[in-house]
């Protein structure tokens, strides 16, 4: 469909099709650049992957298992796979990138990461990738999810980062981004910004995608062992910014399966989104009329973002992968079934791609007896909580 | 019979004047357009116009304040061109926005836009060298000068490239951050001016954290002339006037005025803006807060 290959190299536009780029003020440009060079530079170095590779096996708890759904795909009619990112330690993907910019933060000589949180979990493994290097960490957190992502709150605390409530607008992640950039602008100099999805300007999205590679491509080697076909027919994963899905895309694109990422119907820039330009990149984006960016609302304070990351908007366009919605809801009810079929507490953004795949199995969107790969993004301790009030 | 952003500047400041540039948000206050024309009233040389966005990363929380309000208030960029077709106020005008509204059709039909309701200039701070192309040749097409930032972080060699593209004038930040007010005026700011004002002849004007007349004057020393918002928009959401507003942009007019060490010719182009005596004049700068 284009001369690149889908999910390359997007070179140094950072273009993937019409979307991506690096729309930020003239005062970042250079450390977009410095940072783009930084990790061009130690992606093709042996020595900074072997480093990686090493932290993400005896510190991330990498490889994760691939977990057949017994249960639940008896009841569903299907195969069922589950890749355990809820099993890496601090509990969601987040780690796998988070390691990745952490160690190229320190070989630039950054002595601080900036993160913007949602839900809790990037910032939770911002802190701790800090902690490990020994780095300083803030991180920016919406005044909502603070209140209902309490437990990471106190985790980041205990992890000596330190988190600073955004009150502006919808108090959430579309907040904390901006409120990141602002402050990035302002100390650009001894601090490195750990995004945190496949969004943001080149190369982020394109960098945060090549972190998280490593889900799609252990689960292909584990598809491939455990399928007779070798390639499930499904390939399904949760969209926030996209970063598990975009990394788990990455190992099935070059395949016949049909890649689906879901979004909260609350936040679905995929579905109803027009194109835009947010946080350094074009992309779709939820906005109005007139242009100006509408706040998401879903359950899951991870999915609550307006955009999506600039690759996902182009494997939309071509048709390689599609987007799907689901209501909160569907999200909390497919929650309690798989933590009761299979004793597995999912993440709530996590849970989004099982409520898709429970709901097209039992509507026949599904054809029964397919095999489906579903990334677990996280695990649910931080939503029980929160769970509480909506069974 | 039109006169671009770039030749009116360019004729002021060849008649010895440092050059000023307040800056309103649309809408953040109801009557927003009398402000503009306090500030021409003043001794502006041009005004800038921010259209207001839901998401203004380069703004600090002043301009992200005065923007939400204007938004609550419903304001559109398709009422702000209506309301800015009105004014005739004698000095350019020059949009400020960022990427989202600027490209919500096209690049093309928003500068066609600003151009047929008079606006002699954008300046869109999330839009930088590489992704400007288009929007400079649409911008070109349309007579409406592009304006390109400069930062302190901004290499020599993309100087050269800013200073090249850019129209109108360029835009030099004081600082690495976001806009708002801010105590000192910092030494790389006096580096980048006397850097761009080796590479270019375009006028050259300071932004982000002018606060007060001295500081003003003292950065206009290193360039051409400032540009001042924050301290502005500050004033306004705290309930000033458009004349307060006016005479605190005429006690920022005099201070630059001070720093000249010729008599402007105020003469030059300006016919409607011949400093009259003004008993405002004797007032200082409003209170802070
Ligand atoms: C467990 C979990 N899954 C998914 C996401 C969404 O992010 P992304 O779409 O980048 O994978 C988050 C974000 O906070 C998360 O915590």
């Amino acid at each position: 469909m284009t001369e690149h290959a889908l999910m390359s190299d997007p070179g140094t536009s950072g273009r993937f099709g019409d979307y991506g780029g690096r729309y930020v003020p003239e005062s970042l440009i250079p450390a977009c650049h410095e940072i783009e060079a930084a990790f061009r530079d130690a992606w093709a170095d042996p020595g900074f992957r072997d480093r990686l590779t090493t932290l993400l096996t005896v510190y991330a708890g990498r490889p994760t298992p691939l977990t057949p759904a017994h249960r639940l795909s008896r009841e569903l009619g299907i195969t069922l796979l589950l890749k355990r990112e809820d099993l890496t330690h601090t509990g969601s993907h987040k780690i796998n990138n988070v390691v990745g910019q952490a160690l190229l933060a320190q070989r630039m000589g950054k002595r601080r990461l900036l993160a913007e949180t949602g839900a809790g979990q990037h910032g939770v493994a911002t802190a701790t990738a800090a902690a490990l290097l020994g780095l300083r960490a803030t991180v920016f957190m919406g005044e909502r999810d603070i209140e209902r992502q309490e437990l990471n709150v106190l985790r980041m605390h205990v992890l000596g980062a330190e988190v600073v409530p955004v009150t502006t607008g919808s108090r959430t992640l579309k907040d904390a981004c901006n409120e990141a950039m602002r402050h990035w602008v302002a100390s650009v100099d001894d601090s490195y910004y750990c995004l945190g999805s496949v969004m943001g300007p080149h190369p982020y999205p394109w960098m945060v995608r090549e972190f998280q590679r490593v889900i799609g491509e252990e689960a292909r080697a584990q598809c491939a062992a455990e399928l007779p076909a070798a390639v499930p027919d499904y390939v399904v994963a949760c969209i926030g910014g996209g970063s598990n899905a975009a990394g788990t895309f990455a190992g099935f694109v070059d395949t016949t399966a049909r890649l689906v990422g879901v979004e909260a119907e609350g936040g679905a820039a995929a579905t109803f989104g027009r194109a835009g330009v947010l946080h350094g990149f074009r992309s779709l984006v939820l906005q109005d009329e007139h242009g100006q960016v509408q706040e998401a609302h879903s359950v899951a304070a991870g999915l609550d973002y307006p955009g999506i990351g600039p690759e996902h908007a182009h494997l939309r366009d071509g048709g390689r992968a599609r987007y799907e919605t689901v209501t909160d809801a569907e999200v909390v009810r497919a929650l309690v079934r798989l933590a009761r079929t299979e004793g597995i507490v999912a993440a709530l953004e996590s849970s989004h791609a099982l409520a898709w795949v429970i709901r097209a199995a039992e509507s026949g969107g599904i054809a029964p007896g397919s095999t489906v790969l579903l990334t677990l993004s996280g695990r649910g301790d931080k939503d029980i909580a929160s769970i509480k009030e909506l069974l | 019979m039109t006169t671009s952003l770039e030749e009116f500047l360019t004729a002021r400041r060849a008649a010895g004047r440092r050059l000023l540039v307040p800056y309103v948000t649309a809408g953040a206050a109801p009557g927003w357009t009398d402000v503009v024309r306090a500030y021409a009233d003043a001794g502006a040389d041009a005004v800038e116009i921010g259209f207001p966005f839901s998401d203004p990363m380069l703004d600090g929380v002043t301009i992200q304040e005065a923007s939400d309000r204007a938004i609550a208030a419903g304001t559109t960029v398709t009422e702000i061109l209506r309301e800015v077709t009105a004014l005739d106020v004698g000095v350019p005008l020059v949009a400020m926005t960022y990427g989202n509204l600027v490209f919500q059709r096209s690049g093309a039909e928003f500068c066609a836009a600003l151009a047929t309701s008079g606006l002699r200039g954008l300046i869109v701070p999330d839009v930088p060298l590489e992704e400007a192309g288009d929007l400079a040749d649409a911008a070109a097409k349309e007579h409406l000068d592009l304006v390109l930032l400069a930062a302190p972080s901004t290499s020599r060699d993309r100087l050269r490239q800013i200073a090249g593209r850019s129209r109108g004038f360029v835009y030099a930040l004081t600082r690495m951050g976001t806009t708002g007010e801010r105590g000192e005026v910092p030494e790389q700011a006096a580096r980048l001016g006397r850097d761009l004002k080796e590479l270019t002849d375009l006028p050259v004007l300071f932004g982000f954290g002018v606060s007060s007349p001295a500081q003003a004057a003292e950065l206009a020393r290193h360039a051409d002339g400032v540009v001042v918002a924050s301290a502005l928009m500050r004033r306004l959401l705290d309930g000033a006037r458009p004349r307060e507003l006016g005479e605190y942009v005429a006690s920022i007019r005099r201070a630059l005025d001070g720093a000249v060490d010729r008599e402007p010719d105020e003469h030059a182009t300006l016919p409607r803006h011949r400093r009259r005596p003004d008993p405002q004049d004797q007032v200082g700068p409003l209170p802070r807060g």
